[in-house]
């Protein structure tokens, strides 16, 4: 699990050898934390992630997971048992991960041990024959060995380099011959070891927001409140350690809402630009503060963050039963099936007498019709409104106990308004106007259009700790790939009234540019010595 | 200039750049061509005399004229002349490269001035390919000196006409406001870096494709003549592609796993959610990251550490192209139907 060309991985054996159980988990230990296995579980971690992107997964679009889970009902119990409908959380992806995580602890442990006594260890000596190194030079100097020799000194300290000389102390009076070990790059292991430690810390970070956060979905009609109970929310996924109990008793309304579309170009309904204008009380008996809402712009509270995801229509309809009397009177949330914001939606009206009434259909911003495609939105903003809905009489089944969604009707018990020719009395109505049903069942009259908001309300913790975990193994990660751990030797000694200095290098990573830096270092050593008179 | 007027003018610079990104790759193609007759020598490039000659350290190599006449008595006039042919081809293709990169450039500003109110011209899948394909342009001419990457123009100007053309053909939308979910600074943030990323990791996927064929060359004793021979070694194409790689690398994980997850907060609610194009961009950081082990791990070196970054890159195009054409989520900026 690091990129260093280090030896200490070096591939397992390819069989076990024959013994007791301890030479075997020995083995089977070897086996896990070797790079190889590493490699391949990297692969596998890659490959157990694609289905999550082609098959919809519950915690990211549960709508879909159900209209998928209808359209095949032969593969579904199939995909539920192998947990294909939440890859992230099922068995089999946490194995690759954990594995791979153990793995990586199995790499990082012993290597921080190798790197804290190499940490600390003195340059090794200089090899016997230095010309058989990678890069190697002699040159000659006409100054004295024990200056040549500290020079080097010098000029190697200045390149970052942990020195260690021996022979000439550079004294008057010395011999002179003498040789300098160094040693550079300490860090580049270090960055390896805390890009591997950081991704641990990422992943409890991860692990922590998920267990002790939640998430919580809500439409809001424009000008109606919420507060943050269970009971307020229409779809909410806690963390296994979050209790509603944990909730914040934070609180707002939506007082106003404003979507821009273009009206004009190719792109034209393409929104531009929206936002609410939010009044929040953070703590019951506060102050309420208002403030804007938009898309990028959440609303931080104490306990929970408030996100504006979405919007949409929410016609206001009075309707008015076989008796006369008003049944209901209010906005209906319609839900948008797409861009230009034709959306879907139902009227349940369990008051009317004295049968209830139910209506279904379609909500069009801006009403355009074709014999072929029949009626559709033209615009996404709210020019001419109309919907057209199919009104039902019966049961609603709301009595029945069972919970049931207010985005549809349950037809058990319903049946189609007719009209006198026995065809469903399709109802199609613009802003402002009545209809009558046709059996004389009652009315509905659309009064007028609203707007709603869908936010989301979650809460992560442990975010500070996954963002720091992740900055630090990119800081690692530079390390490791920049930094250039590197040795090199000067020796130095004297012949016939001549320095003769020897210099040689060794590359301890990959993709260096070895040559350079040990000529740059020669450069030096010369450079200074013709410099100086001799 | 009105709105209006930069996006015509946007407009014509991207189509004025694929022209001459064609020319470009011509005289690539011509400079490779003409050089199938010479043959490889390990000296200096022809006319090695000249100040602003390309190094010859890594790059690809021609006899001298001096090399030539020994080799031919009769034909080395003719040698030295076509050597200095292929140079001569070879520099005018960088020089058109440099010419269309700046367009290129000059077509992506105006995009963004041309939209109003102005913006930064990343905001559809149009603007990501062609800001994409100037991404990898741009780290080629950056690096052309450093490691004498000209080997690689023929590749880049292809790579850039081509994505260019499909952009311009299928992709285009007129330029105009961002959607809202894009209306944020991390926007500039994040995208640059994915740009940035994208483009090292093109680069690097061509070197790795380079280092496949010239290894597979070389383990069969071909003939020492033609574009592969010209190539450089095995171990310094190895050698770029890892180093190319080791830039992007870094620079992928801040896009996707550090800029993305924090506008994904603030825009979503929520850091990580595994949303389709977050998935993808795990898959290609996770199988880059088993490239940069595969390179330190015996019997993975060279060719097997080349495969993994190969496909790595494929799953940075199918997340760029395939997840924005046809996946849903909640990064569908295609601004197309």
């Amino acid at each position: 699990m690091s990129t260093a060309t280090e030896p200490d991985r070096t591939s397992p054996p390819a069989t076990p050898p024959a013994l007791g159980p301890r030479e075997l988990s020995r083995w089977a230990w070897r086996q896990l934390t070797s790079m190889r296995t590493a490699l391949i579980l990297l692969f596998l971690l890659a490959l157990a992630a694609v289905p999550g992107s082609i098959i919809p997964q519950e915690n990211v679009d549960s709508i879909a997971v159900s209209q998928w889970q209808d359209s095949h009902p032969g593969l579904t119990p199939v995909y539920e048992a192998l947990g294909l409908f939440s890859v992230y959380e099922s068995a089999w992806f946490s194995a690759i991960y954990i594995l791979l995580l153990i793995s990586l602890v199995g790499c990082v442990l012993p290597r921080t041990k190798v790197y804290w006594s190499a940490m600390r260890a003195r340059p090794p000596k200089a090899p016997k024959n230095l010309a058989r190194l990678p890069e190697a030079r002699t040159i000659e100097l006409a100054e004295d060995a024990d200056v040549v020799l500290s020079r080097a000194r010098e000029v190697l300290r200045r390149r970052h380099y942990r020195v260690v000389s021996t022979g000439s102390t550079g004294e008057p009076g010395s011999t002179g011959a003498g040789e300098v070990a160094a040693e550079r790059g300490y860090l580049r292991e270090a960055g390896n070891l805390v890009f591997h430690v950081s991704l641990l810390v990422v992943l409890v970070g991860f692990a922590a927001g998920n267990l002790m956060g939640y998430t919580g979905g809500v439409i809001v009609v424009k000008g109606q409140g919420f507060s943050n109970s269970l009971s307020q929310y229409d779809d909410f996924t806690p963390g296994s350690l979050f209790g509603p109990d944990d909730l914040q008793p934070f609180s707002f309304t939506i007082d106003d809402f404003e979507v821009d579309f273009l009206t004009s170009g190719e792109q034209a309904g393409m929104p531009t630009d929206f936002s609410a204008e939010v009044t929040y009380t953070e703590t019951p008996g506060e102050e309420p503060q208002s403030r804007a809402l938009a898309v990028n712009h959440p609303i931080k509270l104490d306990g929970g963050s408030v996100f504006l995801v979405g919007h949409g229509y929410a016609p206001l309809v009075t309707v008015r039963d076989g008796e006369g009397s008003v049944a209901y009177s209010g906005p209906a949330v319609f839900l948008p099936q797409d861009a230009s914001f034709s959306s879907f939606g139902v009227i349940k009206v369990p008051d009317a007498l004295p049968e209830q009434l139910g209506f279904e259909g379609l909500f069009l911003p801006t009403y355009g019709f074709t014999m072929e495609a029949g009626p559709f939105s033209r615009f996404p903003d709210a020019l001419d409104p109309v919907m057209s809905l199919l009104p039902y009489k019966g049961d609603l089944g709301l009595d029945s106990g069972e919970p049931q969604s207010v985005y549809s009707l349950d037809k058990d018990e319903l049946e189609v308004v007719e009209k006198d020719d026995g065809a469903p009395a399709r109802i199609d109505i613009a802003l402002g106007q009545t209809k009558e049903l046709p059996d004389g069942s009652g009315s509905i009259t659309f009064d007028g259009v609203e707007r709603w908001v869908k936010l989301q309300i979650s809460d992560k913790p442990a975010k500070g700790l996954a963002l720091g975990g992740v900055v630090l193994a990119l800081v690692g990660l530079l390390g490791s790939l920049f930094i250039r751990p590197r040795r090199a030797w000067v020796r130095v000694r004297s012949v016939d009234g001549r320095t003769v200095v020897e210099l040689a290098g060794l590359d301890r990573s990959s993709g260096g540019d070895l040559g350079e830096e040990i000529d740059e270092i020669e450069t030096l050593i010369r450079n200074e010595s013709q410099k100086e008179p001799t | 200039m009105s709105p209006a007027d930069f996006a015509s003018f946007s407009n014509n610079a991207v189509a004025a750049a694929s022209v001459v990104y064609g020319l470009a790759m011509l005289s690539h193609v011509a400079e490779w061509a003409f050089g199938r007759s010479l043959p490889v020598g390990e000296a200096v490039p022809a006319r090695a005399a000249d100040p602003v000659a390309v190094p010859a350290a890594a790059g690809p190599s021609y006899p001298s004229a001096e090399a030539g006449a020994d080799e031919a008595a009769d034909g080395g006039e003719d040698l030295a002349t076509r050597s200095l042919r292929v140079e001569v081809f070879g520099r005018v293709g960088v020089a058109l490269t440099v010419v269309a990169g700046a367009l290129h450039l000059a077509g992506l500003v105006t995009r963004g001035l041309g939209a109003d109110p102005a913006r930064v011209p990343w905001g559809n899948m149009y603007e990501f390919a062609v800001a994409g394909a100037f991404g990898v342009t741009a780290i080629y001419l950056a690096l052309l000196r450093k490691y004498s990457l000209r080997w690689l123009g023929v590749f880049v100007t292809g790579f850039s006409l081509v994505v260019l053309m499909l952009a311009v053909l299928l992709l285009y939308v007129p330029a105009g406001p961002l959607v809202p979910a894009l209306q944020s600074y991390w926007l500039v943030i994040h995208v640059v870096a994915a740009v940035i990323a994208t483009g090292a990791f093109t680069v690097g996927a061509m070197a790795s494709v380079l280092y496949l064929v010239k290894a597979r060359a070389e383990r069969r004793g071909e003939a020492a003549t033609g574009y592969v021979a010209r190539l450089p070694k095995p171990a310094a194409l190895d050698r770029i592609a890892y180093r190319v790689h080791a830039f992007g690398f870094p620079v992928w994980t801040f896009a996707a796993l550090i800029a993305g997850p924090i506008w994904a907060e603030y825009a979503w609610g929520r850091y990580w959610g595994w949303d389709p194009k977050e998935v993808w961009a795990f898959i290609t950081w996770v199988v880059y990251a088993a490239y940069l082990h595969a390179r330190a791990t015996a019997g993975w070196r060279g060719k097997g550490a080349a495969l993994i970054a190969l496909v790595g890159f494929a799953t940075l195009m199918f997340n760029f192209v395939g997840i924005n054409l046809f996946g849903s989520g909640l990064h569908s900026y295609s601004g197309l139907g």
